[in-house]
């Protein structure tokens, strides 16, 4: 794709350490914490350009541009809204991105080794929250000086951590962009999840998280939870248009229990690409941490924290997603404007799902690019 | 600033919560947030608009005010504005019990179609009115419900509110005076109203 950041590469930082442990919102506590994050564009002299990406459940630090010696077709997960000139414009903007702490791209997670024991945690590692993910954000954040963002932007469980962090420390951005998230998983959000769960620790091969020595991954488990979850990332009608009722690799049905619809063959392909890149532990704690989120729990915290904050928000959900559908988005915007926030919401028509928040589709483009350019005004950025 | 705005922006006061239904590019709310110290959203249909709107910092929500008052907490806003907009909405005696329903005070400005030269158009001219605040051809205007003063002070009446003020306007939008506040219905071009609901 023309235009974009060009080459880039992941960043480590060891953030905590034996002289120091990060303390969880639990009171646990883990050894070390090392974070793999990247950055485009540059910081500006007074250090008031930062936007933090915050990622979904499978993303990871590679947001933009190419690593070396990739396929330069296939630049990083949200290449088409960072970039010169794209929304999160990197000729203005000093933009990060940093893997999540959990998560198996290159931050401490269940697959990195217990300083303690030095082997893998498996389902040692302790429980977290997404408080927990937002805490590592701001101590990469410490790490690079950066004291104050101009923006944090999410979408889903991205969206989850913006809207966490602008509650928890209020006044630390001037624009939180929360895109197709949830304040609160539904019911059906948690069953959906609680199925994928299941296919993972029901995997003999799981043998409860401590696989990583035995040879064996439970691949099985983990790519039937992707089959599940990208089900609820798509719409009808995208899976319509995208496959119909079509015949992989004919032109009329074997009748049989093998793979013969397109859309079969889809969600396969989908689940097996994802046992190579993802941890299934990894995706146990990630999917855990987005059921037990719920940061308009406390009325009164929420209120004394965000009044007054300062913080403009830009709500956005899409309205063939049926993940986190426009109610969602509707009860964080209404929630957020009782305790007196400054909120800016639209539903944007899409036919692509929960999955919206990552085509570049120009209304959605247009209102992420429009609410940046007024951040930057604000904050007398120059440029745009 | 247009004049029926300024109107409504004095009727509003200091300090308050505002609810803007169709706020356009946002100028009144953001008058009334930078310069009345009001807390203010607004709920626009066009993209346009809308995204006026987040330029001048203004909070809104893209959509119909039919589909987003409903959604809107009881009580959660001192006044309710609906400028020139009452005639376009598909059930003006709902969206007014509506913004009974989520503020205390409701402002609502529209055109009078029992305005004189209105009523010649039709009865002498035979064809549908056009004017000024009024500039649509029957068939493209958005102006669906179209009512003369006294239509709406009766449903003001029916809905249980109290009328607690009024503006007449001439045609330029200005603070009407003379002859017009003696016969309105036929001399007022419009009105600003400031309704209570008990």
């Amino acid at each position: 794709m023309p235009g974009g950041v060009g080459l880039v590469e992941t960043r480590r930082a060891a953030l905590f350490g034996p002289d120091r442990p990060f303390e969880l919102a639990t009171g646990e506590r883990l050894g070390e914490v090392e974070v793999a994050y990247e950055t485009y564009g540059e910081l500006n002299a007074d250090r008031s350009n930062a936007v933090f990406i915050c990622h979904a459940l499978s993303g990871d630090a590679h947001a933009a541009g190419v690593h070396e010696g990739d396929d330069p077709d296939r630049p990083g997960w949200w290449d088409n809204i960072i970039g010169p000139g794209r929304p999160l414009d990197t000729d203005r903007f000093f933009v990060i991105c940093a893997n999540v702490l959990g998560g198996c791209k290159g931050t401490t997670g269940p697959s990195s080794p217990d300083p303690e024991t030095g082997q893998q945690y498996g389902l040692k590692f302790p429980l977290i929250q997404v408080r927990d993910i937002v805490e590592v954000h701001r101590a990469l954040l410490a790490e690079l000086g950066i004291e104050r963002l101009l923006a944090a932007v999410g979408g889903s469980l991205g969206g989850m951590q913006v809207l966490q962090w602008s509650i928890d420390h209020p006044g630390e951005m001037d624009g939180a962009l929360v895109i197709a998230a949830s304040g609160r998983l539904s019911a059906q959000n948690i069953a959906f999840s609680a199925v994928a769960r299941e296919a993972i620790m029901r995997d003999p091969d799981f043998g409860d998280g401590d696989y990583y020595e035995t040879g064996k991954r439970p691949d099985r488990g983990l790519g039937l939870a992707r089959m599940i979850g990208h089900i609820t990332y798509l719409s009808e009608e995208s899976m319509r248009q995208k496959f119909g009722r079509r015949i992989q690799d004919a032109e009329m049905p074997r009748f049989g229990f093998d793979v013969d619809f397109q859309v079969e063959s889809y969600l396969h392909y989908q689940g097996q690409s994802f046992v190579e890149r993802f941890d299934a532990n990894s995706y146990l704690y990630l999917g855990r941490v987005m059921d037990y989120f719920d940061p308009f729990g406390d009325p009164v915290h929420l209120q004394e924290q965000i009044s007054g904050s300062g913080t403009s928000f830009l709500v956005l959900s899409f309205d063939s997603d049926w993940r986190f559908s426009t109610s969602h988005s509707r009860e964080i915007t209404n929630e957020l404007r009782l305790a007196g926030a400054s909120v800016t919401f639209r539903e944007i028509e899409s036919p692509y799902g929960h999955d919206s928040f990552l085509f570049e589709i120009p209304d959605y483009h247009a209102t992420v690019s429009t609410f940046m350019d007024r951040l930057a005004d604000e904050a007398g950025i120059a440029g745009g | 600033m247009r004049f029926d705005l300024e109107i409504v922006a004095g009727m509003v006061g200091t300090g308050q919560r505002v609810l803007d239904l169709g706020c356009g590019d946002g100028e009144l709310l953001e008058t009334l947030i930078s310069r009345q110290a009001c807390e203010g959203v607004g709920v626009e249909s066009d993209p346009e608009g809308f995204h006026s709107c987040i330029g001048r910092g203004v909070p809104v929500t893209q959509g119909d005010l039919e589909k987003e008052l409903p959604a809107t907490e009881s009580e959660s806003f001192d006044v309710a504005v609906l400028s020139l907009t009452l005639q376009a909405v598909r059930r003006p005696d709902r969206v007014l019990a509506e913004m009974g329903r989520v503020a205390t005070r409701q402002i609502v400005s529209l055109p009078n179609f029992g305005h004189w030269r209105l009523r010649a158009d039709l009865t002498l001219g035979g064809r549908m009115p056009v004017s000024e605040l009024l500039p649509y051809q029957w068939f493209d205007t958005p102006n669906i419900h179209l009512c003369t003063l006294a239509d709406f002070e009766a449903l003001v009446e029916e809905t249980g509110s109290r009328i607690e003020k009024r503006v007449l306007l001439d045609g330029a939008g200005r603070p009407a005076r003379g002859l017009r506040s003696t016969f309105p219905n036929l001399l007022a071009e419009g009105a600003v109203y400031s309704l209570v609901t008990p």
